[in-house]
């Protein structure tokens, strides 16, 4: 048997909805025959009669209804059709499910499902990586999950934890990403995971970035050097002992992601390490990010916009050399 | 009404006193409108009120006390100094704690709503109010719209004031009424004279007894002009003169107080003591909520998710 991280997605979704009556799905074209966009959610509306359910092309709407199911009790999954869409919803998202439980004392525990990154020809509006921007904001936990296990485990961790979850989905990742099973259990929420062990270099990445990062690893290692791929898991809370701690046996970090530079995860990892760790390195950090324009629609200019593993190659073998 | 306007004159005077933090927001002028909002709703209802809502809010039973805490800062208040003023509630009560974005709870009441029916529950409705100014926002279209599509029980009470802050009625929309929208979303619309509590007690009350007996979503808009400034910091000379002699621009108040002279309900001696009466009572709740400790910097948690494991330390360096 064979399953992909797109179907561990709509897995972990039956799962939950057949195990906890509070759980609905609530998004565009989610429902009926259809099973989604992407189709994470095909065959549920059949399944489950009732509970996933289409909506309006309204995305704040679809995220404020989910608030106030959540606040009635309910744990609401929202599919958000394409990540970019999200910024619609940013007001329901940040300013009332994200300030709810600090003003009030009651938790929103919502999951919005964002469907992220770029995949060939998809544009500036189908493409955004935007867990920093969901990270930066207080009140919400912030997931990127990168193989099919996580994509499975994480999406059930994420409707029962009690706080607003975004749940960064890599669309990349869908198809090409396969696992022989799904596991029981899964590695605690906001814990990192050390994907590659190494020496010399320690590269911390997420979501579909990791693979690009490990290829790279891979590369490198023809050379004679162990580099060491640290995957966050979640963005936020971010596992700062975990890449301390790894960081401290390689003396060199490289943060690798795949959303606009300015300001971000792999500007927090560096900071976070400076401030924290200056004595542990050896070099100056480096990061690879997306670049500061709009994703664009061409795949040369794509795959030139969006990190590779060609590039964090060069970048760790620079970082190497000093 | 009474105890509103004494209320929030006393609210309003602390806040010309330097007593109070940040902003004062009252609604004179709507409190027949708002009145009867809360006195309808019953346990098990929804109320989202927004910023012009005391007498409505009252009438659903939150006390004075957690409003005078509201905006005192006390950390015995619904929000203990974490947010002020008119941005509270108990949402396990029902009352939804408004966020200052505009039709931002159109659609979370609708989906309290849904996890009722969900639920089994019965005989219940969600009442939420609106300004004209809010209903020109992107949400109270979205929220409006997914109420028709999941036919909730819900009301929404909008108010035109005739001013967003300071932005008259014709650069704010340019429909002929705004009642008419009902029908473009599916609901059922309704008009009402908001100086006149008694017309409305009938139209917001028949209109929540529609909602709760099935009938699509109702939209009752209701005309008035506010009696202040948006906040206590604005003195609202943008309203002009010729507004202030429209028909709309009558204290609802004082409408009343004639309503019960005329009609020989109470004498000026009873309307008297009900004065008295409620100026001790806001006094009461005044005093409750200043005796009471405030929050500190140093013995707040800072933690904005109820999961404490999963608090993101951030460290500030410095020390290695």
């Amino acid at each position: 048997m064979s399953i992909t991280y797109l179907e561990a997605i709509r897995e972990a979704q039956a799962k939950l909805l057949r195990d906890d009556k509070r759980v609905f799905i609530y998004g565009q074209d989610v429902g009926g025959s259809f099973g989604g966009a992407f189709k994470a959610t095909k065959g549920l509306a059949k399944e489950f009669p009732g509970r996933v359910l289409n909506t309006p092309i309204s995305e704040d709407a679809m995220v404020g209804t989910a608030i106030g199911a959540a606040l009635e009790g309910m744990r609401p999954i929202v599919e958000m059709q394409f990540a970019d869409f999200s910024s619609i919803a940013l007001n329901q998202i940040l300013n009332n499910a994200g300030t709810h439980y600090w003003r009030t004392n009651i938790p929103v525990p919502i999951t919005v499902r964002l469907p992220s990154g770029g995949t060939k020809g998809s544009g500036p509006f189908h493409s955004q990586s935007m867990e920093s921007l969901y990270a930066h904001y207080p009140g919400l936990i912030v997931m990127t999950p990168a193989t099919v296990e996580d994509a499975y485990t994480m999406l059930i961790d994420a409707v029962a934890i009690d706080d607003p979850v975004v749940y960064c989905e890599h669309k990349y990742l869908y198809y090409h990403l396969k696992a022989d099973s799904l596991p029981n259990d899964g590695i605690p929420v906001g814990k990192a995971r050390i994907a590659r062990s190494g020496r010399d270099l320690t590269i911390v990445s997420y979501s579909a970035m990791l693979h690009e990062s490990l290829s790279a690893a891979e590369e490198i290692a023809k050379e004679g050097f162990e580099i060491e791929v640290v995957d966050l898991r979640t963005v936020k809370p971010l596992d700062t002992a975990t890449v301390l701690a790894s960081v401290a046996r390689t003396g060199r970090l490289l943060a690798v992601g795949e959303s606009f530079p300015w300001g971000g995860v792999t500007a927090e990892v560096i900071a976070r390490v400076s401030t924290e760790g200056f004595h542990l390195l050896d070099a100056a950090p480096a990061r690879i990010n997306a670049k500061d324009t709009p994703i664009p629609y061409h795949p040369n200019l794509w795959s030139t916009h969006r990190p590779s593993s060609k590039m964090i190659a060069a970048k760790a073998r620079q970082l190497l050399r000093e | 009404m009474l105890l509103t306007r004494t209320f929030e004159e006393k609210l309003a005077s602390m806040y010309r006193g330097g007593r109070i933090t940040g902003g004062v927001y009252i609604g004179k002028g709507q409190e027949a409108v708002s009145v009867a909002c809360g006195i309808f709703l019953q346990k098990g209802d929804i109320f989202a009120p927004l910023i012009r809502d005391q007498a409505g809010r009252s009438a659903f039973g939150e006390p004075l006390v957690d409003v005078a805490r509201t905006y005192l800062g006390s950390r015995a208040g619904p929000m203990r100094g974490r947010d002020g003023n008119i941005h509270r509630g108990k949402p396990r009560d029902g009352q939804l704690a408004m966020i200052s974005h505009l039709g931002a709870m159109v659609s979370v009441v609708v989906g309290s709503l849904m996890a009722k029916r969900g639920r089994g529950e019965k005989n219940f409705i969600g009442l939420t109010t609106i300004g004209e100014g809010g209903m020109q926002t992107g949400a109270t279209h979205e929220g409006m719209n997914i109420a028709a599509v999941e036919h909730v029980p819900l009301v929404v009470v909008a108010t035109n004031n005739h001013y967003a802050y300071s932005t008259p009625n014709d650069r704010e929309f340019a429909c002929a009424n705004l009642v008419d929208r009902a029908r473009g979303y599916g609901f059922e619309g309704y008009e009402l004279d908001g100086t006149d509590l008694a017309q409305c007690l009938d139209v917001i009350g028949s209109a929540v007894k529609r909602a709760r007996a099935g009938r699509p979503p109702q939209l009752v808009v209701a005309s008035i002009l506010r009696l202040a400034g948006h906040g206590e910091h604005d003195d609202f000379s943008y309203v002009t003169d010729d507004i202030r002699k429209e028909p709309f621009a009558i204290d609802c108040l004082k409408r009343a107080e004639a309503f019960i002279r005329e009609r020989d309900l109470a004498d000026a001696e009873t309307l008297q003591r009900w004065r008295e009466e409620a100026a001790e009572e806001v006094e009461n709740a005044f005093s409750a909520a200043q005796s009471e400790p405030v929050p500190s910097g140093n013995e707040e948690d800072w933690s904005a998710i109820s999961r404490r494991d999963l608090v993101d330390e951030i460290g500030e360096g410095g020390s290695s």
